[in-house]
């Protein structure tokens, strides 16, 4: 078979015996085209037809400012708190053994299979001043829901499994021969874990936060319930582009995403830059 | 690839040296912390999902799931999930195809423009659609002009959910073709099978299983997706109301039973599909690619 490399220089793929190459990259093509490219280029061709004066205005509004602000800010600490909890989580559920264990794991994905509309009415319920949770809280003076802690609350429940499951699988892999060298070089358990654990994780727990970062800033159907959705204080950016096109506003609605989108990939590359950087550090 | 149950069953906190696990007590705090974790963000909000669905008894909540609206919502969702988990399942197998068996320029890029629509927010995803088919939307005249209702009606609606649950089936199909290389087609093909018959009785049956994984999580996020259906549906009562949005109104109606017992239909939902990936990763661990992170 003529599998020597050609010296042909440039080639769009590389020979192969198996069928059905152009079948299915066109199909896959097409279909992305249709229901990916052409409507989200859509999108950008509108941001782009408003003019920048236009644009300007929708995007230094004060409440879309204080929209932006909201949801980034909120899935930022959402995404920290889950950091530090999901993490401890990650590590009781892979290095520990108890009743229960395969349960538990099982249930750090419900947030992935719960629908969104049915976590925000519960978590609404739960933490409203008459809810389980709530009642507890009401006489310490703390309000979650329908203030912004409700958002954060929220979006902790969103994350929590994109936190887990992208550090699991690292810590399953850790191999115990390196704990016991450093153990055997006599350091104590607090070293190993701070200077030969976590080193090895830190490229996973970044790139955990940034998922659920990226899905907290995006989330609609959880927070809206529970967040109170007043202007100014606890309103999200995506319910502001709801209320822009009940306005029938396009050109706002347009630009609030427009700016969401570019700012979503803006810290993704940020994110891809720290990962890269950290990886080389520790890895 | 080693199976990671063996590995993940030696028990770790027995007969090791101190340095190698944590103090007792440090792993009864950890352990307390995780638990009440879970049981705070996980357990109970599920816990009062069915708690309130039955908050008036049994009897309010079946005349609950009886009301003709909630029976159309029902259809509406199963309908859209009918349309668009098999769209993307397709798309999914002639993806990977494309990708895990061949080298091509552009690969790298591709793979990532497939994962696209998990970065972007369901509320966009719905608007694109506003913006290409709305009374001022790019093809907006053009569709009123020829009678085609694609906004505020099941189109639509179909469109949103498969942008939405556009990724499920490829991005589990991709790294598992990859890892299953290419030389079981290879030795079918040359014993003279033709590429179609390659692909069902060689590859389908070593995907299938990551294939029911993919449909499966495709699926769930089909049935309870929201805000992009809420941007695409127009909310008619009884024609485009799926189950999630006729929760909401439902629960802005301030009826309380109603909500948490078409919730609780979505909750148990959830529930089945955890436990038939619990049972797939337990059972089919290596065949439907360990290596997948969400």
């Amino acid at each position: 078979m003529n599998t020597a490399p050609a010296k042909a220089g440039w080639r769009f793929r590389q020979p192969s015996v198996i069928p059905g190459f152009g079948l299915t990259l066109g199909f896959s093509l097409a279909y992305l085209t249709l229901i990916i490219l052409i409507p989200l280029s859509g999108l950008v061709w509108r941001s782009a037809a408003l003019g920048w004066t236009d644009f300007w205005a929708i995007a230094a509004d004060r409440r879309t400012l204080n929209a932006l602000k909201i949801s980034f800010g909120a899935a930022f600490i959402a995404a920290a708190v889950n950091v530090v909890f999901g993490t401890i989580v990650a590590w009781v559920l892979v290095r520990y053994r108890f009743p229960g264990r395969r349960i538990a794991d099982a249930m750090v994905d419900l947030p992935f299979a719960l629908p969104t509309a049915v976590a925000g009415i519960a978590l609404t319920t739960l933490y409203a001043p008459n809810g389980w949770i709530g009642h507890l809280l009401m006489p310490l003076g703390i309000k979650v829901a329908y203030t912004p802690l409700g958002i954060v609350i929220a979006l902790v429940f969103i994350g929590l499994p994109f936190v887990v499951r992208t550090v699991q699988p690292i810590m399953e892999e850790i191999d115990k021969e390196v704990e016991e060298a450093a153990a055997s070089l006599g350091a104590n358990r607090f070293q190993i874990i701070t200077r030969v654990l976590f080193p090895g994780l830190a490229p996973a727990i970044v790139t955990g936060f940034s998922l659920a970062f990226a899905r907290g800033v995006g989330e609609y159907g959880s927070v809206i319930f529970i967040a109170g959705n007043l202007p100014f204080k606890s309103e999200i950016a995506p319910l502001l582009i709801v209320i822009r096109l009940e306005e029938y506003n396009y050109a706002a609605a347009t630009a609030i995403a427009a700016i969401m989108l570019a700012l979503s990939f803006l810290m993704l590359l940020v994110i891809n830059l720290v990962q890269s950087w950290s990886r080389k550090r520790y890895g | 690839m080693a199976d990671p149950e063996i590995k993940s069953y030696e028990p770790y906190h027995e007969s090791q040296s101190a340095a190698v696990t944590e103090s007792r007590p440090v792993r009864i705090v950890a352990m307390a912390v995780a638990f009440a974790f879970l049981a705070i963000f996980l357990l109970l909000p599920l816990i009062v999902v069915f708690n309130e669905a039955f908050a008036k008894g049994a009897s309010a909540y079946s005349e609950a799931l009886a009301n003709p609206d909630t029976r159309s919502a029902i259809r509406l969702t199963l309908l859209v999930a009918a349309i668009s988990v098999p769209l993307n399942a397709v798309f999914g197998i002639s993806a990977a195809w494309a990708i895990a068996k061949f080298e091509f320029r552009g690969k790298a890029f591709l793979t990532t423009l497939i994962d696209l629509p998990f970065s972007v927010s369901p509320v966009i995803s719905g608007l694109v659609y506003v913006l290409l088919f709305g009374a001022q939307g790019l093809l907006g005249e053009w569709l009123k002009a020829h009678g085609i209702q694609i906004l505020f009606a099941v189109p639509g609606i179909v469109l949103a959910t498969v942008f939405v649950t556009f990724p499920f089936v490829a991005r589990e199909l991709i790294p598992l073709m990859q890892e299953q290389g290419n030389g079981d087609e290879e030795a079918a093909l040359s014993l003279g099978a033709s590429g179609w018959q390659t692909f069902r009785y060689v590859t389908l049956p070593n995907v299938k299983w990551g294939l029911l994984y993919g449909v499966l999580l495709c699926n769930a996020r089909a049935m309870g997706e929201f805000g992009a259906v809420s941007v695409v549906s127009g909310h008619i009562r009884g024609l485009t109301n799926t189950m999630p949005l006729h929760v909401e109104i439902l629960y802005n109606e301030y009826n309380a039973v109603g909500a948490f017992a078409v919730a609780s239909l979505l909750a148990g939902l959830a529930l089945v599909t955890l436990v038939l990936k619990t049972l797939l990763e337990m059972r089919y661990g290596a065949e439907i690619a360990a290596t997948r992170g969400h």
